[in-house]
């Protein structure tokens, strides 16, 4: 008979190496997938995590790393707070699009003046777009008490139309001849968010998502509030009783997480993207979800995990050309990972022991 | 704009339908909550119930196999999430969302080849006198077997809970897990059933718009129905017949803003879209202030540990 034991704590050594393990399970239970799917799984594994890295055309998809990871783990390192001291913001896709949508009216308002300020301006707007956004859950929940889980994911859906409505009325291009979308940033320079080493995908989100790691880390070794948020999700009474105000930290938590997911979706908008469009959100702010768990909630863990999330993209979009590996089995492959990584959190939590029944 | 084009009778028989899909899902989800767990993996199981139902009804041509499949599929899904706050003590918030977009993914998988397809249509329920009634008839009496089912499920969801002895077993795992166990009830066991009864519910809900609402397959079709079940529950404060009334509420909403799109009023189409979100929200704010419905052991892991 099997039993589990509770650890007075979770080990450390099951938390590090977790994550590592359910992404080796997830590569197998993947290549099942794949084999049943009808295509070689060693082949396909090899072309989602092997050829973007070190195949023949690794210099095009490289780069690429960088661009798809960026905005995912920006993203992912603002939920991480909240989701440490229980505060669930899973809306991150609607501030995504809303930090998109302030962030292109404010250049596009300004097109074709050229300015050194538009494109600072530009990341501020992003940035209180996004935050105005994940404000509305804050305020409904510190307010009434209302599930913040529920508010957040309805924005997503209320995003999408206001996205969609925007790409066909008030920021559409007037020189696109009636086609939906806006106009292109690759067009207007003082709002275009470059490359800032020319061929390396690295713009200006990438180094964003980089200090924003680096604070992150900073913000919870180093600084109250930063304990605070880890006190809240480990031991609420304790944190009561320590004079922790729950209101302002959830505000907190909630406008850190928007903002930054404001800010993804300004740089994308403005860069790798070019547009408003309808379109536009590909799914980042729920795979960045992902990205927060697989990466412990840690900051270094969710830089790896970003990379690594960025990988099964690209190259699931290798495997999509060659091998004809429909676009829905890369995401069923990040779904399983989460699962995985769920299940096998087991082992950080309890022991796991073989005893006789009764013996107790 | 021709308000006049909007016909009573069909809104209300349209609102039904409109109404069915969530008010299965939410029933499923009331049972799940009312036993202490917290599953945010509607949307997930929806749409791979409603991705099993089509494929199943296609391919056998039968749309009532395809109901069984879709309750299937959904139960499937739900022993994942199952097992993971169950057995290996996973959170429940974490494990729902991973539910949902596994689900999502999976069924976006399973449904390429069926983009496009029609199935085949199910029956509606012809009572002999009672569909010929002449105003009533038409809107009450004239559905499929699946809308009756999510009415009879109400009432016996209200009535197992309300009245038996397996209903007040559950609702005390739901309301205090541990005075559960010490009463000798299996807590895991009690859960693990009801969260499949509730995987059961959405798939069926699914099901429901994929064969019948709209009735085709397009990838992500229950576009956040899942979602606004959970929220339902909690509007409903955790009673049935609230669900019920929820429901239909929402079932009106959609389906009046369907309309109003039609008739070309003046509004975008775009903002009449969100409605039924928006109206969720503050439906949500104005009835969250009163926690004191909720099973009190609602979202916390149960671990037999002494």
């Amino acid at each position: 008979m099997i039993q589990l034991e509770k650890r007075p704590q979770p080990s450390r050594f099951w938390s590090l190496f977790t994550p590592v393990i359910a992404v080796i399970v997830t590569m197998i239970a993947g290549g099942l997938l794949f084999a049943a799917l009808g295509k070689n799984p060693i082949e396909a594994i090899r072309t989602i995590f092997y050829d973007p890295l070190f195949g023949e055309f690794s210099f095009y998809y490289r780069p690429q790393l960088l661009v798809k990871g960026g905005p995912l783990i920006l993203i992912a390192i603002g939920l991480s707070l909240g989701f440490r001291a229980g505060i669930w913001n899973i809306g991150a896709e609607g501030q995504y699009i809303l930090g998109a949508i302030c962030g292109a009216a404010v250049g596009l308002a300004f097109y074709p003046t050229e300015s050194v300020f538009i494109f600072p301006l530009m990341i501020l707007a992003g940035l209180l777009g996004g935050m105005l956004w994940s404000m509305i859950p804050a305020l409904l929940k510190v307010k009434f008490g209302t599930n913040e889980i529920l508010v957040s994911l309805m924005l997503v859906y209320v995003a999408e139309q206001l996205l969609a409505s925007m790409s066909l009325g008030l920021l559409r291009n007037p020189d696109g001849h009636g086609f939906p979308g806006s106009r292109n940033f690759q067009d207007y320079p003082s709002g275009h968010n470059t490359e800032i080493l020319a061929g390396t995908g690295l713009h200006w989100g990438v180094a964003a998502a980089f200090i924003a790691v680096t604070f992150a880390y900073i913000l919870l070794n180093k600084h109250i509030l930063g304990f605070n948020i880890r006190l809240t999700g480990e031991a609420p009474r304790a944190a009561r009783f320590g004079g922790v105000n729950p209101t302002r930290l959830t505000i907190l938590c909630m406008g850190i997480s928007g903002a930054l997911a404001g800010l993804a979706g300004l740089f994308e908008v403005s860069g790798p993207s070019g547009q408003i469009s309808i379109d536009f959100n590909v799914g980042y702010g729920f795979t960045a979800i992902i990205v927060a768990f697989l990466g412990r909630l840690h900051p270094i863990g969710i830089l790896l995990a970003g990379l690594l999330m960025a990988l099964t993209y690209i190259g699931g979009e290798i495997a999509q050309a060659n091998l004809g590996l429909p676009a829905a089995a890369i995401q069923v492959f990040q779904g399983m990972l989460l699962f995985f990584l769920l299940a096998l959190d087991l082992l950080s939590n309890f022991r796991i022991r073989l005893a006789v029944k009764g013996a107790a | 704009m021709d308000l006049s084009a909007i016909s009573p009778t069909l809104l209300i028989a349209s609102l039904m339908v409109a109404a069915t899909p969530l008010l299965l899902a939410a029933i499923g989800e009331l049972v799940v909550e009312k036993a202490g767990v917290l599953n945010l993996g509607v949307e997930g199981m929806m749409i791979v119930g409603a991705v099993c139902g089509f494929a199943v009804s296609v391919e056998t041509g039968s749309p009532y196999l395809g109901i069984l499949a879709a309750m299937a599929g959904g139960a499937i899904l739900s022993m994942l999430f199952a097992f993971l706050t169950q057995f290996a003590l996973a959170n429940q918030v974490a494990s729902g969302l991973a539910l949902t977009l596994f689900g999502l993914g999976l069924s976006a998988l399973m449904g390429q080849s069926y983009v496009g397809v029609k199935p085949p249509v199910m029956g509606k329920v012809d009572i002999p006198v009672l569909s010929d009634l002449p105003f009533v008839g038409h809107i009450l009496f004239g559905h499929d077997i699946v809308l009756y089912m999510g009415l009879g499920l109400t009432a016996a969801v209200w009535a197992v809970l309300k009245y038996t002895r397996a209903g007040l077993v559950l609702r005390a795992v739901g309301e205090n897990h541990e005075a559960a166990h010490a009463l000798g009830y299996h807590v895991v066991r009690v859960r693990i059933l009801a969260i499949l009864f509730g995987g059961a519910c959405a798939g069926l809900g699914g099901a429901y718009i994929s064969l019948i609402r709209v009735p085709q397959w397009t990838e992500g079709m229950t576009a956040g129905i899942g979602w606004i079940a959970l929220a339902l529950v909690v509007f409903a404060s955790w009673k049935p017949w609230r669900v019920l009334l929820g429901a239909y509420l929402f079932g009106g909403i959609n389906v009046l803003q369907l309309n109003l799109q039609a008739a070309g009023i003046a509004i975008p189409v775009e903002y009449l879209a969100m409605s039924p979100y928006l109206i969720t929200i503050i439906v949500l704010v104005i009835l969250s202030a009163d926690k004191s419905a909720a099973p009190a052991s609602l979202g916390r892991p149960f671990h037999a540990s002494n």
